[in-house]
Parts: C-alpha cells; structure tokens; sequence
C-alpha cells in the first residue's frame, strides 16, 4: 500500500525532492549565480503541480492511515498557494535582483515552505497538522531575514520567530492536551471520541489553545502583533508571500481542525472564531488609519481581511467554508496585485514605503493608478468589485447561521477600514503634487497590477467559476 | 426589443469603455473629441429610452420590458421598468446630455471627466431599472466611486472633506441595508424584487437584548433601508454631507448629484420600504412624517441664512425632499403621485439652479451671494430664467414645483394635520429664502465694480437650460404626463399596502381574542 499512499502524495514528494535537489545543485552548481535559473525553474514546477493538483478528482483519498487527506478541500487551497507562491516569487525577483538580495536559497526555502502549507492542508491528524506548520514557519522565518544586512530585516524574522515560537507552543499544548483526552491524534479519532462521549472540558482547552495558535498563524487579533513589523521589515517580495500563500495555508488548516476533528460540537468553536473575526475586523481597520507606511497599512489591511474570512468559518456551516475559500481567493488576488505595485514604488532608485510618494500618481502613470484604484475599492469592499462579493459571500453564511451581529459588525468595520483605503486614491488623485516616484518599466509588476484589477472589474460576470469549485471544496470538507 | 433596458443602462458604460482605450492625447483635439464621444452617447441613450417610453403601457402594473439571465449564487441579472421607475430613467437620461453640455469649458483631465460621468449614468439607470436585490445593491453602491472622484478631483477648496464625508456617510448608510438584504435572501430564499414584493416578511414581535421589538423583523429589515435612504435623501439630521458636497462638487457634478442621486433615496422607499415591509412603514409612518416636517422648516430657516449660493440651494433640496418623504409615508394616492412628481420636478429645477449657478460661477468664480447685485441689468435672459427656477423651486402654481407640493400637501393633511400644517409654514420661509436670494443676486442697481463687464448667457447655455424651462413649465400646466404613467402602478402599489395592513390588522385581532 505504501505504493499508492506515496502516490497520493505525490506533489509533495516531488517538490521536496525538488527542492532537495535545487539546494545541491545550488551548493555545487555556482551559488547565487544560479538563483535565476532555480527561482525560474521553481515557479515552473510549482505551475505545474498546480495543475497537477487540480486535475485531481473529486473522490476523497486519505494516505498513512488517515494522516494525509487528499479531497476537494485540500486540492481548492493547494492550488491557490501553489499559483500565488509561483506569481509571487516571480513578481519580486527583479527586486530581489535589483537589490542584490536575490540567493539561490530564497527560491528553495519557499518552496519548502510551500510543501509545509500544502501538507497542512493535507492533515488528517494533528502530527501531520504540526510538521506542516513547522515546515512552513521555519522557512518563512528564514527568508524574513533575506536582507540579512539589514537591521530592520533581521529584526522581522527574529520577532516572527520569536513570537511564533510562542505560537507553535500553544498549538503543541493545545495538540497534547486534545491527545490525552481523545486518545487519538487522527482528526477521525477526535470526532469519533467527541460524538461519542460528547465534548469534555479537557478537549475544549486543547481545542482553544490549537485555535490561538493557529489564530497567530492568519495574524488573527489578539494574535496580530508581529503582523505589522514583520511586513515593514521584510523585503517586498517577502512581504507579498506573506500576505499570500501562508495566510490561504493557516485558514484553510483552522477551518480543517474544526471541522474535521470538532466538526460535531460546532458551538464551541463558532464562539471562538467569531470573537477573532471580530476583533481583527475592528482592529485591522482602525488601527491602519495612523499607518504611513503602505506595507504596515497592508498588514493592518490583511488583519481586517483575515476576521472578514473568520466570519465565513464562524458560521460553521459548508456556505461559511466556501466563503471562507471565495474570499481568501479574491483577497490574494488583490494582494498580489498591491503588491505588484508596491514593488515598483522607488524613488531615486531606492525603494519607498510612504504612501506620501503617492500624491499626482494619476498623473504620470494613469492605467496603474487606475488599476490601483480599482483593487482600493475591491478591498475596501465597494460593488460592482470582486472584493464584494467576497464580503457577501462570508456575511451570507453569518446571516443564515444566525450570527447577524457578526454581519453588522463586518459591514461596520468595512466602512472604518474603507477610510485608507481611500486615502490612497486620494493621494493618487487629489493630492498636492510633489516630487513624483521614479518612472520604472517593470513589466511584469505592472502586467500583474492591471490584471488583477481587470479580474475585480470582470469577474462580476461570473466570479470566474470559483463560486462552483469552492462549493465542491467545502462540501468535502463539512459533511 | 428584447435587451433595451440592458442597452440603455450599458450603453454609456460602453461609450466610457471607448474613451479609455481609444482615445489618446490630452490637447485640445483630444478634449473636444471627449466630449463629443460623452454627448453623443447621453443623447442617443435618451433616444434609446424614447423608444421605451413609447412603449410603455401605463395600465400595466407589472414590470415591463424585463429581461432575466442567471447570474452567480442563484442571482440574477434581471431588469425591468414599471410605472414607478420609467420616470427616474427619463430624467436620468434626459437630464445626463445637459449635464455633459454643462461640462464644455472644464479642461483638467476632460477625458477622465466624462469617464465618470458615463460610468455614473450607467450605474444610476441601473438603480432604476434592476430587478434583483443585489443587483440593485451594486448599481446603487457602485455610484459612490465616480461621484467620489468628480468631487475629489473636479471639486473645489475643500473637495477633500466633502469627498470623503460624502462617500463615508452614504457607504455607511448602505452597508446596513446590505445586511438587511442579506436577511431578506435567507429569509426569502430569493432577492428576486418581483418575488420579494409578494413576501410576507415576518411581523411576530421579538425580543433582542431585552429589547421588545414590535414588528419583529420587518422593523430591523425597514431601519436598515431606512438607514441607506435616509442618508441618500437625505433627511434631516442625516443630511450633513449634502451641503458640503454640493458646494465643493463642480456644477455638473451638483446637477446630477441634487437631479438624480438624491432620488435614489425615494425610490428605494417607494420600492422597497413602502411595498416590502408594510407594517413597519406603518408604525415608523407618524416618525417620518414629523422628521419631514422638522426637515422642511430647519433646512428652510438654515438655507435663509447662507452666503453661499451652492449651499442655500442644496438645503433647499433637502426641504424639497422633506416634501417627498412626507408623500411617501402619507401611503395614499395623492401623497405617492405627489413624492414622485415632486422629485421629477425637482430634477428639472434643482438641476437648472445649479446650471444657473454655474452660469455665473463661469464668470465671476465665486459663489458669494455677496458678490453679486443687479445682474438684471446686464444680464436679462439670466434674469428671466433665474426668476422661473425660483418661482418653481417656491412652488408657485403653472411650473412644475407646484403639483408636487400640493398633492403631497394633501395627502399629509388626511392623515396628520399637525405635519401639514408645519410643513406648511416651510412653504412660506421657502418664498423667503428663494426670493431673497433673487433679490440680493439678480434685483437692484449694479454698484460692484467686478460686475460692470459680465456677459448674458451665450448660445451653449441657452441651449442647456430652455428643455429645463420647457419641462418645468410643461409639467406646471399638464402634470398629467406623469401622473397617467405613474398613477397605476402606484395604486397598486396603495392597494397592496392598504390590504397588507388590513391582513395585519385581521390577524392581531384574531391572536388577540
């Protein structure tokens, strides 16, 4: 059986084995010299397993005994961490270039950190669930401090460590106390023990200390503090991982754990995750306004997006998992295009973060100041854009699971967080001119910046089918 | 015709879709082209919609030329026009080439300009025409990003804050009303409009945090509309953003927001609150009706007191909404007729004053009532038609202003005395306020030294505000061409309200005995 276990693993293996391999011919071949090649070579292979992934059926496979699942779910979430990772990676290379920060090694540790998140969404069992995080988190730890000349970098990953840490530490506990009253680590088992002899309370404190965990790991408040200076101290490219992949990993994990191992006692983690949502939606959006800095402003942004998927998880209900799984796949899509463009912020040469830099953009680049616009409004929530409807689709679930405070909360967040959002465009538009930002080319940046804005514009025809593809997603997952 | 509402709502959309990637170049030529690409698009979208008012049949009750296709999440794309509605699409696209015109001499950023404003007209005739709850929600939401840039770019000093109050104040309104319509999709099962107007939303009283709530859901679902529309209208003490957006907007940008924008508001109330949620209207009924009343006395008493020309128009607008609410909520024939004439009407002549405005804004670049003095004598046709717009905006009978006011007068006297007579003295301080400003603009001796050279209105914006004059007076004297097209469907709409309320009425009786 080991034959077709290992099978079902395949994307996995192969890309660690990949990644095995890339990191000896780096070790041999030449060193940073190869660091195009392999960042290039990486991308391409991650395209493919995506693909790969997606071709997959929809049958439920579970491989090493109930440890790694293979459905619907998990191929949804893989393929938006494999595309994004991949879009990523080759949106800051030219950055990374630029700024002689580009080692062989940063394309290798993501894709290992992409088999870490591509494993946690695979787990069916809470020690598959903490070698994926771990994995995950290590590397990411790491290439925080890609610029290791620089303080602030160095400063990020230590903090990220640190504090994550922390956090696995939690999770650890909250996993060994979960073990010791279910007997079991298989997510199968947990459900089974707790249909059986029902919810004891030591179950719920490890299930309570396994979500403020994982709470940490989508920057959920009170979890959020490292959020912001990590994202301000990374390099961009760094920060636009962030942003992306590992959040889609962390959410599609929580919403893994409760459902598939506490998916029978959904009213005491509905109450959990509710609090996180709400929370991070109202702090995410007020504490953004203070940020000068459009990448601690990112931060906060994706704090506030983070509670908004919360919601849809809250809910509890297979409508809230494919919310969830909606919104994160627009809320990446627009942070890969923000970031495409926050990349191309420079002046003189050197990268800027303020978003002061922005005032008159309209003026010299006015499709990227439209494109940038559009994807404002889309976060800020604002129809006809896609950000819409992924706000729609999660306060939906709310409603119909009967959590209308949550709902009216959300909408009331989203109008205090699209306060900054506008305040961009205004900058963009209407401020006093000063001295504008370089004029770079950057092809590739701008090309992803306008087509992520034309996806908000035009995906209101028929959200480009991912409405159906999630649904399928979630009902494997919520039974 | 199968697709003529989707070619009316899309066909400025299409124009401004033209106007970004084809045409190219910020000169002269470029600009001119600009504009006549955005004239030529709001004209031939208002002959679109002759064609669906010679189509329209006014008996008819239901919904007309409806067009339905299925969209995401058991939505739909779905339009449709009915009695209650065509109007508001006329005066959009009637109203949108004058607009266009009003724009000629602006020169900063002209394509991006008329960009907007086919975007908006788009969106605004989808408000009126779409048949889907979230359809609806996305036309109407969707509005606030070109109004927000043509104020933020196109406005004047103090755009900035007027911008962002602006969209602040009227996205926080609406975003209520989307978890309202969200309520009303579980709820319903549908955000089908046609089906949801036969739903019988819940009535049963619940008790939310202690709170007895009488009317149970559909008082939360009418609060939150009413938090949307009230700010749209806006009703006092909501109405905050609308002088300052009004004073800061450009002229075509204070056209469309007082001709148009602000009657998205009473449509929502008369499509939504009014037919969906009978029993709540019934209860918030006496409170709408004094808040109209307090609106129309305080917004007069403040407007009497402006220097800004702008300004003292826009509270007069929100007077004159006092008077549509008040129709509305009065739920019977006349004070329905009465709402949707009124906002008709005062599409034309809120929409000419900001014209006439702008005429003299061109010239001098103040607004300062102060600033002016005698331009009858140097300005004669201005004159004339700046008196017809007062005496219309003060509701003197043969324009159009008048019916408005009179039925809505006598719809609110048959139900509340009290709000009609209130009401009534805001007619009084509305011939002071309008009077007083001709006076101190247009009447006297020309003494200031800065006036001496200005010239009377040129052919351009003759030829923008003779169809306003036209339908002003025409309506003033023949109001029939609006109340035969309206007057059905808006006693269906009275009857369906009326039978609602009896049924309510029956089953309280019943659980009581």
């Amino acid at each position: 059986m080991i034959g077709a276990d290992l099978y079902t693993a395949l994307p996995e293996i192969v890309l660690a084995l990949y990644a095995m391999a890339a990191l000896m011919v780096g070790v041999y071949g030449g060193k940073d010299k190869l660091a195009e090649p392999i960042l290039w070579a990486t991308a391409g292979l991650m395209v493919l397993l995506a693909l790969f992934v997606g071709s997959k059926g929809l049958e439920v496979v579970t491989a090493f005994n109930g440890m790694y699942i293979a459905d619907a779910f998990a191929h949804f979430t893989k393929m938006i961490i494999l595309i994004s990772a991949a879009v990523v990676m080759i949106m800051g290379q030219s950055y990374m270039v630029a700024r002689g920060l580009l080692k062989f090694e940063y394309p290798i540790l993501i894709a290992l950190s992409v088999v870490g998140m591509m494993l946690m969404v695979s787990s069916g069992d809470l020690i598959a669930l903490y070698m994926g995080l771990e994995l995950q988190s290590l590397a990411l730890y790491v290439v925080a401090t890609m610029n290791r000349d620089s303080t602030r970098s160095t400063e990020a990953g230590l903090k990220y460590f640190i504090l994550g840490a922390l956090a696995s530490g939690l999770l650890l506990y909250g996993a060994s106390l979960t073990y010791g009253y279910a007997g079991t680590t298989l997510f199968a088992g947990i459900i089974s023990t707790i249909s059986e002899d029902g919810m004891s309370i030591g179950l719920l404190m490890g299930l309570a200390f396994m979500l403020a965990g994982l709470a940490f790991k989508v920057s959920a408040v009170p979890f959020h503090m490292w959020t912001p200076d990590v994202y301000e101290g990374a390099p961009t490219p760094v920060t636009a991982f962030f942003a992306t992949a590992p959040k889609v990993a962390a959410m599609a994990l929580i919403a893994r754990v409760v459902h598939e191992a506490f998916g029978v006692v959904p009213g005491d983690w509905s109450q959990i995750i509710a609090f996180l949502a709400i929370a991070s939606m109202f702090v995410g959006a007020i504490a953004a306004i203070g940020q000068r800095n459009i990448k601690r402003l990112m931060a906060y942004s994706s704090i506030s997006h983070m509670g908004f998927a919360l919601v849809g998880l809250a809910a509890g209900t297979a409508q809230g998992v494919q919310g969830m799984l909606v919104y994160m796949a627009i809320y990446v899509t627009m942070n890969i295009g923000v970031f495409a463009f926050i990349l191309t912020m420079s002046r003189d040469g050197k990268p800027v973060t303020d978003i002061d830099n922005l005032r008159q953009y309209s003026k010299g680049e006015p499709l990227r100041a439209l494109a940038l616009l559009i994807l404002m409004f889309s976060l800020a929530g604002v129809p006809p854009l896609l950000g819409f409807f992924g706000k729609f689709y999660v306060l939906w679930a709310a409603v119909q699971a009967g959590l209308t405070w949550l709902a009216v909360g959300g909408v009331i967040a989203s109008v205090i967080g699209a306060f900054y959002y506008l305040r961009i465009v205004y900058y963009m538009y209407f401020g006093e001119e000063t001295e504008p930002l370089d004029r770079v080319r950057a092809p590739v940046q701008a090309t992803l910046l306008v087509a992520a804005a034309a996806i908000m514009v035009l995906g209101v025809i028929n959200l480009f089918g991912v409405e159906s593809a999630a649904a399928l997603a979630a009902n494997a997952l919520v039974r | 015709m199968l697709n003529l509402l989707s070619i009316i709502t899309f066909t400025p959309a299409i124009a401004a879709a033209i106007l970004a990637f084809f045409l190219r170049g910020e000169d002269e030529a470029a600009q001119q082209n600009a504009k006549w690409v955005a004239l030529v698009a709001t004209l031939a979208t208002f002959a679109a919609s002759l064609i669906l008012l010679v189509g329209f049949d006014p008996q008819d009750t239901g919904f007309q030329f409806v067009e339905e296709h299925e969209w995401i999440m058991g939505f739909t794309y779905k339009m449709g026009v009915d009695g209650i509605s065509i109007l508001f699409v006329m005066l959009t696209t009637f109203l949108m080439p004058i607009t266009i015109g009003a724009c000629w001499n602006v020169t900063h950023r002209v394509k991006e300009y008329m960009i907007a404003f086919l975007l908006l007209e788009t969106l605004m005739i989808g408000v009126f025409t779409a048949l889907d709850l979230v359809l609806f929600y996305l036309f109407f939401e969707a509005g606030l990003i070109p109004m927000f840039l043509i104020i933020g770019i196109w406005g004047g000093k103090d755009r900035i804050y007027a911008a962002f109050k602006f969209f602040l104040y009227t996205f926080l309104g609406s975003v209520l009303m989307l978890v309202a319509m969200i309520a009303m999709y579980v709820d319903a099962g549908t955000t089908d409009i046609p089906t949801l107007l036969n739903h019988q939303f819940s009535t049963e009283t619940i008790s939310l945090a202690g709170w007895q709530i009488i009317g149970g859901m559909q008082t939360l679902l009418w609060l939150a509309f009413f938090a949307s529309f009230a700010v749209k209208m806006p009703m006092w003490p909501v109405h905050t953003w609308l002088p300052d957006a009004h004073v800061q907007a450009p002229t075509a940008g204070s056209v469309i927001l007082a001709a148009v924008l602000l009657k998205m508001g009473g449509y929502g109330f008369l499509r939504f609150s009014l037919p969906m949620f009978p029993v709540a209207s019934d209860i918030f009924a006496p409170l709408v009706l004094w808040l109209s009343a307090i609106a129309i006395v305080y917004t007069s008493l403040v407007a009497l007191m402006q220097e800004d020309m702008k300004k003292l128009i826009a509270y007069s607008s929100v007077a004159h909404m006092g008077f549509v609410t008040m129709g509305i909520f009065a739920a019977n024939q006349q004070g329905l007729d009465g709402a949707i004439f009124q906002m008709i009407s005062h599409g034309f002549i809120s929409g000419a004053l900001f014209l006439a405005v702008g005429v003299i804004y061109d010239r001098m670049h103040t607004r300062e009532i102060a600033a002016y003095g005698g331009l009858i004598n140097r300005m004669p046709v201005y004159a004339a038609v700046f008196l017809l717009f007062t005496m219309a905006n003060v509701g003197l009978p043969g324009t159009s202003g008048f019916v408005g006011e009179f039925l809505t007068f006598v719809a609110v006297f048959q139900v509340n005395t009290w709000v009609a007579f209130f009401a009534a003295t805001g007619v009084i301080l509305s011939a002071g306020y309008a009077l007083w400003l001709f006076r101190r603009v247009v009447m006297g001796e020309m003494i200031k030294e800065s006036l001496k050279s200005i010239k009377d209105m040129d052919r351009r914006e003759k030829l923008l505000i003779a169809p306003l004059v036209a339908m002003t007076l025409i309506l003033g004297v023949y109001p029939a061409f609006v109340t035969d097209i309206i007057s059905p469907s808006v006693a269906a709409l009275v009857d369906g309200h009326t039978l609602a309320l009896q049924a309510h009425e029956a089953a309280s009786q019943l659980a009581q005995n």
